[in-house]
């Protein structure tokens, strides 16, 4: 469980995986909006190893 | 930017003012228990009760200061794609807090501990490195706070404010009410202002770009911008400023909870799991910086001239809101150095007092008077950093935070290792810190004072991070010094080995 939060290291430290224009979105080049949805990617996963270790405590 | 003074925008920005003045002085008997003793723990620490919400709002508010939504959209007007580096440092600051800062917070609660310092100091046991780790802290902060003035002097100009009487009195009144209320005033005034800043950047996300065109005319404007500019600059990193960007977001990541005033909010944490929860949520003022970072894009679109980077983000709501609106953007902004100033000099007072002044001066102090000197120590502090912005230049301020983060990140090993694996000794943490900070400061100042710096290895040329170049050496000194000195693990105190 707890590998899952070097994903967002992974996907923000690397950057030659985003430093591009395109495909775009609303405007935004590819680098913007990538980094822009980390954030609730990242938010996620913390929450999935979260629930997962309080359910281990609980038991 | 304009020289008159708009009365509309300086009367929001003085209510807002005014009203937060009055909620700082009121919060000291916020969610007060009653009939208690004065203690550092109320004081400094909120009594340790903050919940969830209270956290988060704190937190919130003192990690993401007045100066960031300055320097910020103007590192991004002036380089484009590298100021952005922002942004994965702000999220990979939460999978770090998640692992690290429970255990930090368990350390902490379990003795009674109010600082980072004395966590070192109850773990190792040496008056050394408890002093190294605090001193660094205290240090780091000093030019931090003095930055938070220096964002609170840009709106106030924006304001049309001449001198240097508003700023004393804005700091002066935060100097009284942090006196009385300690950690709860700016727990307090935090939900004011983080509410204020997600209006106003909200706002300004939608309104800015349909008066510009909407983003794609936003980010096409900047790119022409670029493209005229020349250089290092541009909506993409060039090749060489990709590794630059990585080690800034994770080095950044690194150091940002090792300061008082982060470390401040997860002390005062009501449980382990308020700390975890927060990992969760926080993240959303990080959307709220990548927007703020955008500010500077925008300002390209509406085709600002400021005299300094700094000035975008006022002129560019100056021009832009209307000045009732404007000046609601500048009393968030203000107040939101407030929080962050607060929160600083609270951190600070915390650490002289438990970890130099008990430490040296008064080992038999009595948990009142503990109080008396934090509170005492927090005015100095705040008047200290006023009197540097107003007699030094801002540059030695922006420098010498520069180099604060370097200097900060160099607590890391101290203060984390520990929590972790217990290989590690005082003496070997010791030197690795010395090693680290001597060394960082030393490439930092021959760079220039420039947060990076280029290895050339082979053929290759690596620009790095000289924080993160710095912890490296940190690290690795202080394993070889682990290996040579082979000290010997403390003896567990004698009274529990004879009870067991």
């Amino acid at each position: 469980m707890w590998i899952l939060l070097v994903l967002p290291f992974i996907g923000l430290l690397w950057v030659p995986l985003f430093n591009h224009e395109r495909p775009s979105l609303f405007g935004f080049p590819f680098f913007y909006w990538y980094q822009f949805l980390w954030v609730p990617a990242t938010s996620l996963l913390i929450w999935i190893v979260f629930r997962n270790g309080r359910k281990n405590r609980d038991e | 930017m304009s020289d008159a003074i708009n009365v509309t925008a300086l009367s929001v920005f003085v209510f807002f003012f005014i009203l937060v003045t009055v909620m700082g002085f009121y919060a000291s008997r916020w969610q007060r228990p009653a009939a208690k003793e004065a203690n550092l723990d109320e004081w400094g620490l909120g009594g340790r009760s903050f919940g969830t919400w209270i956290t988060w709002f704190l937190v919130g508010g003192d990690f993401y200061t007045a100066y960031t939504v300055i320097a910020v959209p103007a590192l991004v007007y002036a380089v484009g794609a590298y100021g952005f580096f922002a942004l994965p440092y702000t999220i990979l600051v939460y999978p770090i807090v998640f692992v690290i800062m429970p255990r930090l917070w368990h350390a902490a609660n379990e003795a009674g501990h109010v600082t980072a310092a004395d966590v070192v100091y109850g773990r190792y046991g040496s008056r050394a490195l408890e002093l190294a780790v605090a001193a660094t802290a205290v240090v780091a902060t000093m030019p931090y706070i003095a930055l938070q003035l220096v964002g609170m002097e840009v709106v106030i100009r924006a304001l049309g404010l001449t001198g240097e009487v508003p700023l004393a009195a804005a700091f002066v009144i935060l100097a009284l009410y942090t006196y009385s209320a300690g950690l709860r005033a700016p727990a307090l005034i935090a939900f004011v202002k983080d509410l204020m800043i997600y209006i106003v950047v909200l706002v300004a996300v939608v309104l800015v770009p349909i008066k510009l065109g909407g983003y794609p005319a936003v980010f096409a404007a900047a790119n022409d911008a670029f493209a005229a500019k020349g250089g290092a600059t541009g909506l993409l990193l060039k090749p060489q400023q990709m590794l630059p960007f990585a080690t800034l977001a994770l080095g950044s990541a690194l150091a940002a909870f090792m300061y008082p005033h982060t470390l401040t909010g997860i002390f005062a944490a009501k449980s382990a799991d308020t700390i975890r929860r927060n990992a969760v949520f926080l993240p959303a003022y990080t959307v709220l910086l990548g927007l703020i970072a955008l500010l500077g894009y925008m300002a390209h679109a509406s085709k600002l001239s400021v005299k300094s980077n700094n000035d975008i983000v006022p002129a560019l709501f100056n021009a832009l809101f209307p000045p009732w609106f404007a000046g609601f953007a500048f009393a968030a902004i203000a107040i939101g150095a407030l929080v962050p100033a607060a929160v600083m000099s609270i951190g600070a007072a915390n650490l002289f007092t438990r970890n130099f002044w008990k430490a040296y001066v008064k080992p038999d102090a009595t948990p009142a008077a503990e109080a008396k000197v934090a509170k005492i120590v927090s005015l100095i502090v705040k008047v200290g950093a006023l009197a540097c912005i107003l007699a030094l230049p801002t540059q030695f301020a922006l420098d010498l935070q520069l180099l604060g983060g370097v200097w900060i990140l160099q607590t890391f090993p101290a203060v984390v290792f520990g929590l972790f694996f217990g290989w590690f000794r005082a003496p070997a943490l010791l030197v690795g810190w010395a090693v680290g900070l001597v060394g960082g400061s030393t490439i930092a100042f021959m760079d220039g004072v420039k947060p990076v710096h280029t290895l050339v290895i082979g053929n290759g040329h690596y620009t790095v991070y000289t924080g993160l170049l710095a912890l490296l050496l940190n690290i690795m000194v202080a394993t070889i010094a682990q290996l040579v000195l082979r000290t010997p693990r403390p003896r567990p105190a004698a009274g529990r080995s004879v009870l067991q």
